[in-house]
Protein backbone atom coordinates (compact mmCIF):
# COMPACT_ATOMS: atom_id res chain seq x y z
CA UNK A 1 0.00 0.00 0.00
CA UNK A 2 1.45 3.89 -0.83
CA UNK A 3 0.92 4.94 2.35
CA UNK A 4 -2.75 6.62 3.34
CA UNK A 5 -4.68 9.83 3.43
CA UNK A 6 -4.91 12.08 6.07
CA UNK A 7 -9.04 12.80 5.65
CA UNK A 8 -10.54 15.06 7.42
CA UNK A 9 -14.47 16.15 7.53
CA UNK A 10 -15.19 19.77 9.23
CA UNK A 11 -18.42 20.93 9.24
CA UNK A 12 -19.58 24.56 10.87
CA UNK A 13 -20.29 22.87 13.89
CA UNK A 14 -17.25 20.16 14.69
CA UNK A 15 -14.51 18.13 12.86
CA UNK A 16 -16.43 15.28 12.38
CA UNK A 17 -14.09 12.65 11.13
CA UNK A 18 -10.12 13.25 10.99
CA UNK A 19 -8.26 9.99 10.40
CA UNK A 20 -5.68 8.32 8.35
CA UNK A 21 -7.06 6.11 5.56
CA UNK A 22 -6.49 4.39 2.69
CA UNK A 23 -9.19 5.40 -0.16
CA UNK A 24 -11.96 8.06 -0.22
CA UNK A 25 -14.55 7.76 -2.47
CA UNK A 26 -17.13 10.86 -2.82
CA UNK A 27 -19.53 12.76 -4.58
CA UNK A 28 -18.33 15.67 -6.44
CA UNK A 29 -19.98 17.66 -8.86
CA UNK A 30 -19.33 16.14 -12.03
CA UNK A 31 -19.72 12.84 -10.75
CA UNK A 32 -18.07 9.99 -8.37
CA UNK A 33 -14.30 10.37 -7.69
CA UNK A 34 -11.89 7.72 -5.91
CA UNK A 35 -9.25 9.45 -4.32
CA UNK A 36 -5.82 6.94 -3.37
CA UNK A 37 -2.29 8.46 -1.57
CA UNK A 38 -0.54 10.34 -3.84
CA UNK A 39 -3.60 12.46 -5.90
CA UNK A 40 -2.80 15.33 -8.03
CA UNK A 41 -3.57 18.81 -5.96
CA UNK A 42 -6.80 19.13 -6.59
CA UNK A 43 -10.08 21.32 -5.50
CA UNK A 44 -13.40 20.65 -6.32
CA UNK A 45 -16.98 20.74 -4.71
CA UNK A 46 -18.92 17.94 -3.29
CA UNK A 47 -22.69 17.60 -3.92
CA UNK A 48 -25.05 15.89 -1.37
CA UNK A 49 -24.15 11.88 -1.47
CA UNK A 50 -22.65 9.24 0.32
CA UNK A 51 -18.72 9.20 1.04
CA UNK A 52 -16.94 5.55 1.29
CA UNK A 53 -13.70 5.81 3.28
CA UNK A 54 -11.32 2.24 3.43
CA UNK A 55 -9.14 1.80 6.67
CA UNK A 56 -7.61 -1.01 7.31
CA UNK A 57 -9.08 -2.63 4.36
CA UNK A 58 -12.66 -1.99 6.46
CA UNK A 59 -14.94 0.22 4.28
CA UNK A 60 -17.20 2.45 6.13
CA UNK A 61 -19.71 5.08 4.48
CA UNK A 62 -20.83 8.88 5.75
CA UNK A 63 -23.63 11.00 3.90
CA UNK A 64 -22.47 14.71 3.29
CA UNK A 65 -24.14 17.68 2.28
CA UNK A 66 -22.99 20.04 -0.26
CA UNK A 67 -19.57 21.76 0.48
CA UNK A 68 -15.61 21.98 -0.90
CA UNK A 69 -13.02 19.57 -1.44
CA UNK A 70 -9.36 20.25 -0.96
CA UNK A 71 -7.20 17.10 -2.20
CA UNK A 72 -3.11 17.24 -2.21
CA UNK A 73 -0.91 14.02 -1.93
CA UNK A 74 -1.40 12.97 1.47
CA UNK A 75 -4.31 14.66 2.51
CA UNK A 76 -8.41 15.17 1.69
CA UNK A 77 -10.22 18.07 3.61
CA UNK A 78 -13.38 17.99 2.92
CA UNK A 79 -15.81 21.40 4.87
CA UNK A 80 -19.38 20.28 4.13
CA UNK A 81 -22.14 21.34 5.88
CA UNK A 82 -23.56 18.06 7.12
CA UNK A 83 -21.80 14.88 7.57
CA UNK A 84 -23.07 11.94 9.44
CA UNK A 85 -22.10 8.39 9.79
CA UNK A 86 -24.21 5.93 8.40
CA UNK A 87 -24.26 4.00 11.88
CA UNK A 88 -25.19 7.37 13.57
CA UNK A 89 -28.20 8.16 10.99
CA UNK A 90 -31.44 8.36 12.40
CA UNK A 91 -33.78 6.68 9.66
CA UNK A 92 -36.95 8.08 11.01
CA UNK A 93 -36.02 11.66 11.56
CA UNK A 94 -34.44 11.85 7.83
CA UNK A 95 -37.63 10.92 6.50
CA UNK A 96 -39.12 13.27 8.90
CA UNK A 97 -36.96 15.75 7.67
CA UNK A 98 -37.90 15.12 4.08
CA UNK A 99 -41.15 15.38 4.01
CA UNK A 100 -41.32 18.20 5.69
CA UNK A 101 -38.89 19.98 3.36
CA UNK A 102 -41.42 18.46 0.07
CA UNK A 103 -44.19 20.02 2.35
CA UNK A 104 -42.55 23.46 2.12
CA UNK A 105 -42.04 23.29 -1.28
CA UNK A 106 -44.99 23.72 -1.88
CA UNK A 107 -45.62 26.55 -0.32
CA UNK A 108 -45.15 30.04 -1.62
CA UNK A 109 -41.75 30.36 -0.84
CA UNK A 110 -38.57 33.23 -1.14
CA UNK A 111 -36.07 32.75 -3.38
CA UNK A 112 -33.78 32.62 -0.22
CA UNK A 113 -36.09 29.99 1.64
CA UNK A 114 -36.30 28.25 -1.56
CA UNK A 115 -32.40 27.86 -1.56
CA UNK A 116 -32.24 27.09 1.77
CA UNK A 117 -35.14 24.07 1.68
CA UNK A 118 -33.62 22.81 -1.04
CA UNK A 119 -30.71 22.11 0.24
CA UNK A 120 -32.41 20.63 3.58
CA UNK A 121 -34.05 18.46 1.14
CA UNK A 122 -31.34 16.98 -0.50
CA UNK A 123 -29.38 16.75 2.85
CA UNK A 124 -32.13 14.13 4.10
CA UNK A 125 -32.24 12.54 0.80
CA UNK A 126 -28.50 11.58 1.10
CA UNK A 127 -29.16 10.69 4.46
CA UNK A 128 -31.80 8.21 3.32
CA UNK A 129 -29.58 7.01 0.53
CA UNK A 130 -26.69 5.93 2.79
CA UNK A 131 -28.61 4.73 5.62
CA UNK A 132 -30.93 2.18 3.49
CA UNK A 133 -27.85 0.76 1.34
CA UNK A 134 -25.89 -0.14 4.65
CA UNK A 135 -28.29 -1.76 6.27
CA UNK A 136 -28.36 -5.39 6.99
CA UNK B 1 -24.45 57.77 62.18
CA UNK B 2 -27.07 55.07 60.70
CA UNK B 3 -29.47 53.46 63.01
CA UNK B 4 -29.74 49.66 62.97
CA UNK B 5 -32.87 50.14 61.50
CA UNK B 6 -31.27 51.60 58.64
CA UNK B 7 -28.42 49.04 58.55
CA UNK B 8 -30.96 46.56 58.50
CA UNK B 9 -32.93 47.53 55.43
CA UNK B 10 -29.81 48.16 53.29
CA UNK B 11 -28.35 44.46 53.70
CA UNK B 12 -31.82 43.28 52.94
CA UNK B 13 -31.66 45.94 49.86
CA UNK B 14 -27.78 44.18 49.27
CA UNK B 15 -29.01 40.92 49.45
CA UNK B 16 -31.68 40.96 47.12
CA UNK B 17 -29.37 42.40 44.73
CA UNK B 18 -27.26 39.64 45.08
CA UNK B 19 -29.45 37.55 44.35
CA UNK B 20 -30.37 38.92 41.24
CA UNK B 21 -26.74 39.12 40.35
CA UNK B 22 -26.28 35.17 41.04
CA UNK B 23 -28.68 34.20 38.82
CA UNK B 24 -27.88 36.29 35.79
CA UNK B 25 -24.83 34.78 36.97
CA UNK B 26 -25.71 31.20 36.43
CA UNK B 27 -27.80 31.99 33.22
CA UNK B 28 -24.42 33.07 31.89
CA UNK B 29 -22.86 30.38 32.88
CA UNK B 30 -24.94 28.02 30.65
CA UNK B 31 -25.62 30.05 27.75
CA UNK B 32 -21.33 30.66 28.06
CA UNK B 33 -21.05 26.86 27.75
CA UNK B 34 -23.02 26.92 24.59
CA UNK B 35 -21.58 29.66 22.71
CA UNK B 36 -17.97 28.56 23.54
CA UNK B 37 -18.57 25.57 22.17
CA UNK B 38 -20.48 26.80 19.40
CA UNK B 39 -17.23 29.30 18.37
CA UNK B 40 -14.29 27.25 18.80
CA UNK B 41 -16.50 24.19 16.77
CA UNK B 42 -17.10 26.77 14.03
CA UNK B 43 -13.01 27.88 14.09
CA UNK B 44 -11.57 24.51 11.94
CA UNK B 45 -14.06 24.85 9.81
CA UNK B 46 -13.30 28.85 9.38
CA UNK B 47 -8.99 27.86 9.30
CA UNK B 48 -9.60 25.23 6.53
CA UNK B 49 -12.18 27.33 4.54
CA UNK B 50 -9.57 30.31 4.75
CA UNK B 51 -6.63 27.71 3.26
CA UNK B 52 -8.97 26.89 0.75
CA UNK B 53 -9.91 31.01 -0.06
CA UNK B 54 -5.96 31.23 -0.15
CA UNK B 55 -5.14 28.70 -2.57
CA UNK B 56 -7.87 29.78 -4.88
CA UNK B 57 -7.22 33.04 -4.85
CA UNK B 58 -3.02 32.50 -5.33
CA UNK B 59 -4.37 29.91 -8.69
CA UNK B 60 -7.29 32.03 -9.70
CA UNK B 61 -4.85 33.69 -12.04
CA UNK B 62 -6.62 36.68 -13.73
CA UNK B 63 -9.81 36.14 -12.69
CA UNK B 64 -11.29 38.47 -11.32
CA UNK B 65 -14.99 38.88 -9.31
CA UNK B 66 -16.69 42.19 -8.17
CA UNK B 67 -16.50 41.64 -5.02
CA UNK B 68 -12.46 40.90 -5.40
CA UNK B 69 -12.10 44.90 -6.90
CA UNK B 70 -9.58 46.86 -4.88
CA UNK B 71 -9.93 50.64 -5.01
CA UNK B 72 -8.71 54.10 -3.34
CA UNK B 73 -10.92 53.83 -0.31
CA UNK B 74 -12.55 57.05 0.09
CA UNK B 75 -15.93 55.87 1.91
CA UNK B 76 -16.06 53.06 4.43
CA UNK B 77 -18.53 50.43 5.87
CA UNK B 78 -17.92 49.27 9.39
CA UNK B 79 -19.89 46.71 10.48
CA UNK B 80 -20.04 46.98 14.54
CA UNK B 81 -21.11 43.70 16.05
CA UNK B 82 -22.20 44.87 19.95
CA UNK B 83 -24.21 42.82 22.34
CA UNK B 84 -28.22 43.67 22.60
CA UNK B 85 -27.90 44.04 26.18
CA UNK B 86 -25.64 45.41 28.70
CA UNK B 87 -24.14 44.00 32.16
CA UNK B 88 -21.47 42.45 30.83
CA UNK B 89 -18.42 44.27 31.83
CA UNK B 90 -16.27 46.46 29.53
CA UNK B 91 -16.69 44.52 26.35
CA UNK B 92 -19.51 47.26 24.78
CA UNK B 93 -17.26 50.37 25.81
CA UNK B 94 -13.98 48.90 24.69
CA UNK B 95 -16.01 48.12 21.67
CA UNK B 96 -17.12 51.23 20.83
CA UNK B 97 -13.89 52.71 22.36
CA UNK B 98 -12.55 51.20 19.11
CA UNK B 99 -15.64 52.74 16.56
CA UNK B 100 -14.98 56.04 17.91
CA UNK B 101 -11.80 55.61 15.70
CA UNK B 102 -12.91 55.89 12.57
CA UNK B 103 -13.84 59.10 11.35
CA UNK B 104 -17.37 60.51 11.71
CA UNK B 105 -17.32 61.83 7.82
CA UNK B 106 -16.31 59.17 5.58
CA UNK B 107 -17.78 56.31 7.26
CA UNK B 108 -21.03 54.46 7.58
CA UNK B 109 -22.00 52.49 10.19
CA UNK B 110 -24.19 49.06 9.97
CA UNK B 111 -24.79 47.98 13.27
CA UNK B 112 -25.31 44.35 14.83
CA UNK B 113 -26.91 44.11 18.47
CA UNK B 114 -28.53 47.07 20.02
CA UNK B 115 -25.95 48.97 21.95
CA UNK B 116 -24.19 49.25 19.11
CA UNK B 117 -27.10 51.10 17.37
CA UNK B 118 -27.50 53.19 20.42
CA UNK B 119 -24.16 54.43 20.46
CA UNK B 120 -24.04 55.11 17.23
CA UNK B 121 -27.16 57.37 17.55
CA UNK B 122 -26.35 58.93 20.59
CA UNK B 123 -22.94 59.77 18.64
CA UNK B 124 -24.39 60.85 15.81
CA UNK B 125 -22.45 58.88 13.32
CA UNK B 126 -23.87 57.66 9.56
CA UNK B 127 -26.16 54.61 10.72
CA UNK B 128 -26.93 53.18 7.22
CA UNK B 129 -28.61 49.73 8.80
CA UNK B 130 -29.22 47.52 12.07
CA UNK B 131 -29.78 44.40 12.67
CA UNK B 132 -29.94 41.96 15.31
CA UNK B 133 -29.24 38.32 15.87
CA UNK B 134 -30.34 36.55 18.31
CA UNK B 135 -28.61 34.29 21.25
CA UNK B 136 -28.09 31.03 19.34
CA UNK B 137 -26.76 32.92 16.00
CA UNK B 138 -28.56 31.55 12.83
CA UNK B 139 -26.58 31.11 9.45
CA UNK B 140 -29.47 33.11 7.67
CA UNK B 141 -28.50 36.18 10.04
CA UNK B 142 -25.27 36.59 8.96
CA UNK B 143 -26.49 35.91 5.48
CA UNK B 144 -28.41 39.69 5.36
CA UNK B 145 -25.63 41.05 6.55
CA UNK B 146 -23.23 40.22 4.31
CA UNK B 147 -26.00 40.74 1.46
CA UNK B 148 -26.27 44.39 3.09
CA UNK B 149 -22.53 45.78 3.02
CA UNK B 150 -22.13 43.88 -0.38
CA UNK B 151 -24.66 45.60 -2.16
CA UNK B 152 -23.32 48.69 -0.86
CA UNK B 153 -19.42 47.65 -2.20
CA UNK B 154 -20.93 46.77 -5.04
CA UNK B 155 -23.04 49.92 -5.99
CA UNK B 156 -19.62 51.37 -5.39
CA UNK B 157 -21.28 53.16 -2.21
CA UNK B 158 -18.54 52.32 0.16
CA UNK B 159 -15.26 51.10 -0.90
CA UNK B 160 -13.97 48.97 1.97
CA UNK B 161 -16.29 46.95 4.35
CA UNK B 162 -14.56 46.49 8.25
CA UNK B 163 -15.65 44.38 10.56
CA UNK B 164 -15.80 45.39 14.12
CA UNK B 165 -16.24 42.69 16.86
CA UNK B 166 -15.06 41.19 20.18
CA UNK B 167 -12.60 38.32 19.67
CA UNK B 168 -13.08 35.45 22.48
CA UNK B 169 -9.71 34.40 23.76
CA UNK B 170 -10.82 32.66 26.42
CA UNK B 171 -13.23 32.97 29.45
CA UNK B 172 -11.58 36.18 31.06
CA UNK B 173 -10.02 37.52 28.12
CA UNK B 174 -12.20 39.31 24.65
CA UNK B 175 -10.28 41.26 22.50
CA UNK B 176 -11.71 43.76 20.36
CA UNK B 177 -10.46 43.08 16.86
CA UNK B 178 -10.99 44.80 13.26
CA UNK B 179 -11.08 42.87 10.24
CA UNK B 180 -11.81 43.43 6.51
CA UNK B 181 -14.50 41.90 4.84
CA UNK B 182 -14.06 43.85 1.05
CA UNK B 183 -12.58 43.41 -0.70
CA UNK B 184 -11.70 39.99 -0.36
CA UNK B 185 -8.35 40.38 -1.54
CA UNK B 186 -7.32 42.11 1.62
CA UNK B 187 -8.81 39.38 3.44
CA UNK B 188 -6.45 36.20 2.58
CA UNK B 189 -3.60 38.25 4.18
CA UNK B 190 -4.86 39.35 7.27
CA UNK B 191 -6.48 36.14 8.23
CA UNK B 192 -4.03 34.00 6.85
CA UNK B 193 -2.04 35.34 10.39
CA UNK B 194 -3.54 34.05 12.82
CA UNK B 195 -0.33 32.65 13.64
CA UNK B 196 2.77 32.65 12.58
CA UNK B 197 3.01 28.98 12.05
CA UNK B 198 0.22 28.73 9.82
CA UNK B 199 1.03 31.32 7.48
CA UNK B 200 3.70 29.48 6.45
CA UNK B 201 2.87 26.56 5.89
CA UNK B 202 0.41 28.52 3.61
CA UNK B 203 2.45 29.72 1.65
CA UNK B 204 4.23 27.23 0.97
CA UNK B 205 1.37 25.17 -0.30
CA UNK B 206 -0.06 28.25 -2.03
CA UNK B 207 3.07 27.00 -4.63
CA UNK B 208 1.96 24.10 -5.42
CA UNK B 209 -0.49 23.89 -8.96
CA UNK B 210 -4.17 23.10 -8.21
CA UNK B 211 -6.23 21.42 -10.32
CA UNK B 212 -9.82 23.16 -10.50
CA UNK B 213 -12.73 20.60 -11.30
CA UNK B 214 -15.13 22.00 -13.15
CA UNK B 215 -12.95 25.60 -13.05
CA UNK B 216 -11.21 27.77 -11.03
CA UNK B 217 -13.93 30.22 -11.86
CA UNK B 218 -16.90 27.88 -11.20
CA UNK B 219 -15.34 26.72 -7.68
CA UNK B 220 -14.62 30.39 -7.25
CA UNK B 221 -17.48 32.18 -7.46
CA UNK B 222 -19.49 29.35 -5.62
CA UNK B 223 -16.79 29.78 -2.77
CA UNK B 224 -17.16 33.18 -2.28
CA UNK B 225 -19.98 33.91 -1.27
CA UNK B 226 -20.03 30.91 1.33
CA UNK B 227 -16.49 32.25 2.47
CA UNK B 228 -17.96 35.56 3.19
CA UNK B 229 -21.34 34.46 5.10
CA UNK B 230 -19.48 31.73 6.83
CA UNK B 231 -17.12 34.90 7.89
CA UNK B 232 -19.26 36.55 9.07
CA UNK B 233 -21.21 33.56 11.14
CA UNK B 234 -17.92 33.05 12.83
CA UNK B 235 -17.90 36.33 13.84
CA UNK B 236 -21.10 36.39 15.26
CA UNK B 237 -20.15 32.96 17.09
CA UNK B 238 -17.50 34.78 18.71
CA UNK B 239 -18.99 37.58 19.75
CA UNK B 240 -21.76 35.66 21.46
CA UNK B 241 -19.40 33.57 23.28
CA UNK B 242 -17.56 36.94 24.40
CA UNK B 243 -20.59 38.26 25.28
CA UNK B 244 -22.04 35.40 27.55
CA UNK B 245 -18.02 35.05 29.07
CA UNK B 246 -17.78 38.76 29.61
CA UNK B 247 -20.90 38.68 31.74
CA UNK B 248 -20.88 35.47 33.71
CA UNK B 249 -17.28 37.27 34.86
CA UNK B 250 -19.27 40.44 35.35
CA UNK B 251 -21.86 38.93 37.49
CA UNK B 252 -19.41 36.80 39.31
CA UNK B 253 -17.76 39.87 41.02
CA UNK B 254 -21.07 41.55 41.63
CA UNK B 255 -22.00 38.73 43.49
CA UNK B 256 -18.87 38.35 45.23
CA UNK B 257 -18.54 42.21 46.19
CA UNK B 258 -22.34 42.23 47.09
CA UNK B 259 -21.43 39.05 49.69
CA UNK B 260 -18.97 41.40 51.18
CA UNK B 261 -21.12 44.01 51.56
CA UNK B 262 -23.45 42.37 53.56
CA UNK B 263 -20.46 40.62 55.31
CA UNK B 264 -19.28 44.44 56.41
CA UNK B 265 -22.60 45.56 57.27
CA UNK B 266 -23.59 42.84 59.37
CA UNK B 267 -20.58 43.12 61.35
CA UNK B 268 -21.44 47.07 62.08
CA UNK B 269 -25.00 45.96 62.64
CA UNK B 270 -23.99 43.53 65.18
CA UNK B 271 -21.60 45.82 66.73
CA UNK B 272 -24.48 48.26 67.28
CA UNK B 273 -26.62 46.01 68.31
CA UNK B 274 -24.19 45.04 70.95
CA UNK B 275 -24.06 48.16 71.69
CA UNK B 276 -27.05 49.08 72.79
CA UNK B 277 -27.75 45.75 74.53
CA UNK B 278 -24.70 46.92 76.93
CA UNK B 279 -26.13 50.63 77.31
CA UNK B 280 -29.32 48.90 78.44
CA UNK B 281 -28.02 46.36 80.65
CA UNK B 282 -25.91 49.64 82.33
CA UNK B 283 -29.03 51.66 82.60
CA UNK B 284 -30.66 49.13 84.32
CA UNK B 285 -28.29 48.28 86.72
CA UNK B 286 -27.01 51.31 87.64
CA UNK B 287 -30.92 52.39 88.22
CA UNK B 288 -31.12 49.39 90.20
CA UNK B 289 -28.17 50.74 92.75
CA UNK B 290 -29.89 53.92 92.15
CA UNK B 291 -32.72 52.10 94.29
CA UNK B 292 -30.99 50.27 96.50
Amino acid sequence: MAGTLKLEIITPEAVVFSEDVEMVTLPGIEGEMGVFPQHVPLMTQVVPGEIMVRRNGVDSALAVGEGFVEITANRVAIMTDMAIKADDIDEAKAEEARQRAEARLKEKLTEEELAAVNAALLRSIAQLQVKRRHRK
Amino acid sequence: MASTRDLRRRIKSVKGTSQITKAMQMVAASKMRKAQQAALGGRPYANLMNNVMAEVVANAGDFSHPLMQEREVRKRAVVLVSTDKGLCGSLNSNLMREAAKYDTENTVFVAVGRKGSQFLARTKRNLAAEFTYKDVPLFSEARTVVKFVADLFLKEEVDAVDILFTNFVNTLTQKPEVRTLLPVGEVKASVAGVEGEERQAELMRGATEFLFEPSPTQVFSSLLPHYLNFEMYQILLESKASEHSSRMVAMKNATDNARQLIKDLTLDYNKMRQAGITKEILEISSAAMAMG
